[in-house]
């Protein structure tokens, strides 16, 4: 085992008292599950699921030319953000390649927040240290933060039960600084799972008694501990994309369909000419999100797929959908087979399972 | 873990049930429990020869595929069709209904190399 290898979050006695099976992911032990990954998936669906995510980087920015240095580097437009947002965005090679995607929030006037991937905090660092202009401040706080994702359509009634009736938590995509039980936390509405929900930052110290705090509270409102396992299977329902696995280096943001979160209007960001390159040229391949069209065996990442017999991609990400009970996935195919409604084939251990190019998301929240 | 007496067993987590010519295989409790969740199996075509420690099904959970491995050289005989609209079959009965397949042995002497119950519950104990 390469356990020791492994770095551990604050929670790791937390997991393993709840019985949870730890994993190496992004040289981080991490619970893939407690229960089971099916039964965590639809607890976030139904009603409250808390997924450490202390793993997770922190850096903050700031300093006067904090925004203008940002907007320079990220591909969003920081000049959008008012104090207490925060915008998915991207961090580019002069390439157009995916280094990370991140959420990027103001925190103050000249102070911003970024969360990095577990995987990455290093690369983006140095990254962001090799163009730092003097008289920004950049500071990795990932040591000192701990982490926990609470997701599910009953969270709002679970920080009603912590904070107050009264009291409102931010709209989407804002961060707000609360205290619950003595300890200082920042709160923003965001997640990976299409469920609302928050993200709640603490020190590392407190991370504990967080977590058990809150998880005790919840039980009322059906909150259970899930896993990476869980945690994947939500996201993919909902075509966001893993670095790593949908996302790469040799991949931008516009093959991917992400273009929204890319402002080619700015001036100048890594990456910029590659991107108008690609817009002006048409990308070769695109990132397309599909349904297996009947039972079969789940389609997974490097699965061939196929159009009309001819190999045109491969899978980047594929499961067995919880929720809409189907194998479904996305995965890179050259554009002249990436429509809407195309038919291609996987191919799984030598045979061919039909499948349908979906739009995204892949599953949608019946209201 | 349920280990039961009267079954033998392979390192690879196989159990095996001796009914005269033939054997019926399926996963053990412990394997279940380490998969979780099945949601496909592939079943062997009945007619096919495999060899000893052949891979001869798949079991695929949420998140992996896992090759179920023939205990024993022989013929399958049998295969477990209920697994194809109910996987979870594994989960729930892995010595019962969760059976995968059943082979006709060449050479009932093959099965000495099997594990006993008390030597595979020492596997996944030790």
């Amino acid at each position: 085992m390469s356990e020791l290898a492994e770095k551990k979050t604050p929670l790791y006695q937390e997991h393993v008292r709840l019985g949870a099976r730890m994993v190496p992911f992004g040289g981080w032990l991490m619970p893939v599950q407690y229960s089971s990954i099916v039964d965590e998936h639809h607890t976030v669906r139904n009603a409250i699921g808390m997924f450490d995510i202390s793993h997770m980087g922190q850096f903050i920015v700031s300093g006067n030319d904090a925004r203008d240095w940002l907007n320079r580097i990220l591909t969003n437009n920081v000049a959008n953000l008012d104090v207490g947002q925060g915008q998915y965005t991207f961090l580019l090679n002069d390439n157009g390649g995916v280094i990370d995607d991140l959420i990027l929030y103001r925190i103050g006037q000249s102070e911003f927040l970024l969360v990095v991937n577990a995987s990455k905090i290093e690369e983006d660092f140095a990254w962001l240290e090799k163009h730092r202009q003097d008289g920004t401040m950049l500071k990795n706080r990932s040591a000192d933060f701990g982490g926990v994702a609470i997701q599910g359509p009953r969270v709002v009634d679970l920080f009603h039960d912590l904070l107050g009736q009264s009291v409102e938590l931010p709209a989407r995509n804002h961060i707000i600084d609360f205290v619950i039980l003595e300890m200082p936390v920042s709160i923003a509405r965001t997640g990976y799972t299409g469920e609302d929900g928050v993200e709640v930052f603490f020190r590392a110290s407190d991370a504990a008694k967080f977590w058990t705090f809150v998880l005790e509270r919840g039980a009322r409102f059906g909150a259970k501990p899930c896993g990476l396992g869980a945690r994947d299977t939500l996201r993919l329902e909902m075509c966001y994309p893993l670095n790593g696995s949908d996302l790469s280096a040799e991949r931008n943001p516009i093959e991917a369909g992400l273009g929204f979160f890319v402002d080619l209007e700015k001036p100048n960001f890594p990456g910029r000419e590659k991107l108008l390159q690609t817009k002006a040229n048409g990308a070769r391949q695109r990132l397309i999100a599909f349904k297996m069209n009947g039972k079969g065996p789940p389609p997974r990442p490097h699965y061939s797929l196929l159009n009309n017999g001819a190999r045109v991609g491969e899978i980047s990400s594929g499961t067995l959908s919880p929720s809409l009970n189907i194998g479904i996935g996305m995965g890179y195919v050259l554009t002249a087979s990436a429509r809407i409604g195309t038919r291609l084939e996987v191919e799984i251990r030598g045979q061919k399972f039909p499948a349908t190019i979906e739009k995204k998301p892949l599953y949608k929240k019946q209201s | 873990m349920n280990v039961p007496d009267n079954l033998l067993y392979t390192k690879s987590h196989e159990w095996i049930r001796r009914e005269g010519d033939n054997v019926r295989v399926g996963i053990t409790d412990h394997a279940q429990a380490e998969l979780t969740d099945v949601v496909f199996v592939e079943l062997p075509k009945v007619g096919t020869n495999v060899e000893a420690k052949a891979p001869v099904a798949v079991v695929e959970s949420v998140k992996a595929a896992s090759d179920i491995y023939a205990p024993v050289k022989g013929t399958v005989v049998e295969a477990n069709n209920a697994l194809t609209n109910n996987p979870a079959l594994i989960n729930t009965d892995p010595f019962g209904e969760g059976w995968i397949f059943a082979l006709k042995i060449d050479n009932p002497d093959d099965l000495k190399n099997l594990l006993s119950a008390a030597a595979y519950k020492e596997q996944i104990e030790g």
